[in-house]
């Protein structure tokens, strides 16, 4: 006799991911799909696939999907929305996507109070092109166009982002948690859900980023790029709240 | 039927509300900031949706979300803003979204001016953004037209699933003439359905609104399905308005409000004994060339635009060298004027009555 213990969410599709091994995305599609299992949305969730490793999200989940233009997921978004206010909407955004190239749209979509949700995958490379320099690489970390260590002189300064949209009244809800240990991703399940459920309650706009590895682009095994996360990346960018309303549980 | 004296701009607006458009995304840019204007007066008070957005890039992308979502949508700009849209509208294009943008151009190339100007034909017919797709392009050449065209643009839109644009200008949009609502020209503009959009997938398998074809042989049978509704759409829906063109020797090519002066050209040249006439086409994709064959036996063709001469070129694919075609234009937001025209044809050799 077999015993069920763990199934796949209604909100994932069948198809298998085609991600690295060790890499974070997995995870965090997986805790989306909980999320959206749990508050019952599902047949009016309408997902915002970025340009980067996620592209192909509409792929693996199981509700309605539109791929967007490099950066440009939250003005897609905002136009979902707008549209349809009963939808439950949501970007899912690379560093790269969301805090370079599209920075702008981030900005704009919170400082409007934009009552959508963002995923924000922050593993401080670009993935998809092959481990280049993204807004939020570490100082002095090597990259294929950092080869000698990012010179913040030369290349700028890493960005923590939900602390940069923190000064605009429009958000909401503005948290940093991890998908590097059970516990950890125990607390980013639950800040996923905090966020789509003050959508659903209309609050406004609200950023969940998730520090994430990227093994194969770090040239480093899953563990050590685990360790590599806890020990240079989250003294930079430090697990928790960073803006959270009164009232908002 | 009603009546009523409209600046070009607002008529834009006036026919998107008139068409159930629920959503409009722009931004301020001169000559255009009337639209804008209306939309955020009026959108509001019809319950629908206006945003200013953070750039022409944004709001290209929120029409993309909107249209994605299964309500009539669009954006307007003048011609730097409309650089801006590209990247968005050949996503829009790729993925098949119904939605209407309207270019009222001036001078370029860069920051160019603000005085009325026709050269975005190329960016508007050529496609403009990467890859093959192409636009429907409608050219008003008066206030009326404006009205009539954005309401035929919604429903061309979402009966090819296209993007579709309003190439007017800065003179068309800054003039003010009387526009008359007539009902019975959008009788068979009813909004279809669409069980495509991504609105929620209740009852229903997911939908994907997409134009990421990683596998190329899957790409190529896209592009093919987009070549053979561009086909169809250039099979169906040339649109052309002709002028004393039955006895005509000289015809005179002109879209927009250059046809305006280019028909009083036509005019004094037969008072003078020339027989001129007009081609004007109102469709510039698709190209209506099927006409400018059917007048193969002209002595010659002057095409007459607000630029350094880009129709001219469809003009001259269209009549595959069966006939001279010569070029008058001016650029910079200067306009030709109609005795330059005529002047234009006397050297052509204008054949007496």
């Amino acid at each position: 006799m077999s015993t069920t213990i763990l199934t796949r969410p209604e909100s994932l599709s069948d198809r298998k991911f085609h991600y690295c091994p060790g890499c974070s995305h997995g995870i965090a599609h997986r805790l989306v799909g909980e999320v959206i299992d749990e508050l019952g949305v599902r047949e009016k969730t309408v997902g915002i696939a970025p340009v980067g490793c996620s592209v192909l999200l509409y792929d693996y989940v199981n509700f309605d999907c539109i791929q967007a233009a490099h950066g440009r997921a939250p003005a897609v978004a905002t136009g979902v929305k707008r549209a349809n206010p009963d939808s439950v909407v949501f970007t899912y955004q690379g560093d790269g996507d969301l805090a370079s190239i599209g920075m702008a749209e981030t900005v704009h979509a919170a400082a409007r109070g934009e009552n959508i949700t963002i995923v924000f995958i922050n593993n401080a490379v670009y993935g998809m092109t092959g481990g280049q320099m993204a807004p939020t690489t570490l100082t002095s970390q090597v990259t294929t166009t950092t080869p000698f260590g990012r010179d913040c002189g030369i290349a700028g300064h890493p960005i923590k982002v939900p602390e940069l949209l923190s000064s605009l009244e429009g958000a909401t809800y503005l948290t940093r948690v991890a998908v590097n240990n059970p516990k950890n991703v125990n607390k980013a399940k639950k800040a996923l859900k905090k966020a789509f459920q003050i959508q659903i309650d209309g609050r406004g706009f609200s950023l969940v980023e998730i520090v994430a590895i990227c093994p194969i682009n770090w040239r480093m095994p899953p563990e050590k790029a685990l360790k590599w996360l806890e020990d240079s990346m989250l003294p930079l960018y430090p697990l928790g709240d960073i803006k959270a309303e009164q009232g908002v549980s | 039927m009603t009546k009523e004296l409209l600046k070009g701009n607002d008529a834009i607006g006036a026919a998107a509300i008139d068409s159930n458009c629920q959503c409009y995304f722009g931004y301020p840019i001169t000559p255009q900031n009337e639209i804008c204007e209306y939309f955020s007066e009026h959108m509001p008070k019809a319950g629908r949706v206006f945003i200013q957005a953070e750039s022409e890039v944004a709001a290209i992308n929120m029409v993309y979300g909107a249209a994605a979502s299964g309500v009539r949508a669009m954006t307007s700009s003048s011609s730097p803003g409309i650089s801006l849209k590209m990247e968005g509208i050949s996503y829009l294009a790729g993925a098949e979204l119904p939605c209407v943008v309207a270019n009222i151009m001036r001078g370029g190339p860069g920051l160019g001016g603000i005085q009325p100007s026709q050269s975005d034909y190329f960016q508007a017919t050529k496609g403009g953004g990467h890859g093959d797709y192409r636009l429907i392009v409608l050219a008003p050449s008066g206030v009326q037209e404006l009205y009539d065209f954005t309401r035929l643009a919604f429903h061309l839109a979402d009966k090819y699933r296209n993007p579709v644009m309003i190439l007017g200008d800065g003179f068309l949009g800054q003039m003010m003439e009387v526009v008359v609502k007539d009902s019975k020209k959008s009788d068979n503009f009813e909004e279809p359905e669409k069980p495509w959009a991504t609105n929620g997938c209740k009852g229903r398998e997911k939908n994907i609104i997409n134009s990421l074809y990683l596998d190329p042989a899957v790409l190529e049978q896209h592009n093919n399905k987009l070549q053979e509704k561009y086909r169809q759409i250039t099979e169906n829906e040339q649109r052309v308005d002709t002028y004393l063109t039955d006895d005509a020797e000289l015809i005179i090519a002109s879209f927009g409000i250059a046809a305006r002066i280019a028909k009083e050209a036509v005019d004094m040249a037969r008072d003078k004994g020339i027989k001129a006439g007009l081609i004007r086409p109102i469709t510039l994709w698709p190209f209506p060339g099927k006409t400018f064959t059917s007048y193969s036996k002209v002595k010659a063709i002057l095409t007459v635009e607000m630029n350094a001469g880009q129709m001219v070129e469809d003009v001259r694919l269209a009549v595959n060298g069966k006939v001279p075609v010569y070029f008058h234009g001016r650029t910079g937001g200067m306009i030709p004027e109609s005795k330059d025209i005529v002047a234009e044809l006397e050297k052509m050799g204008g054949a007496k009555v």
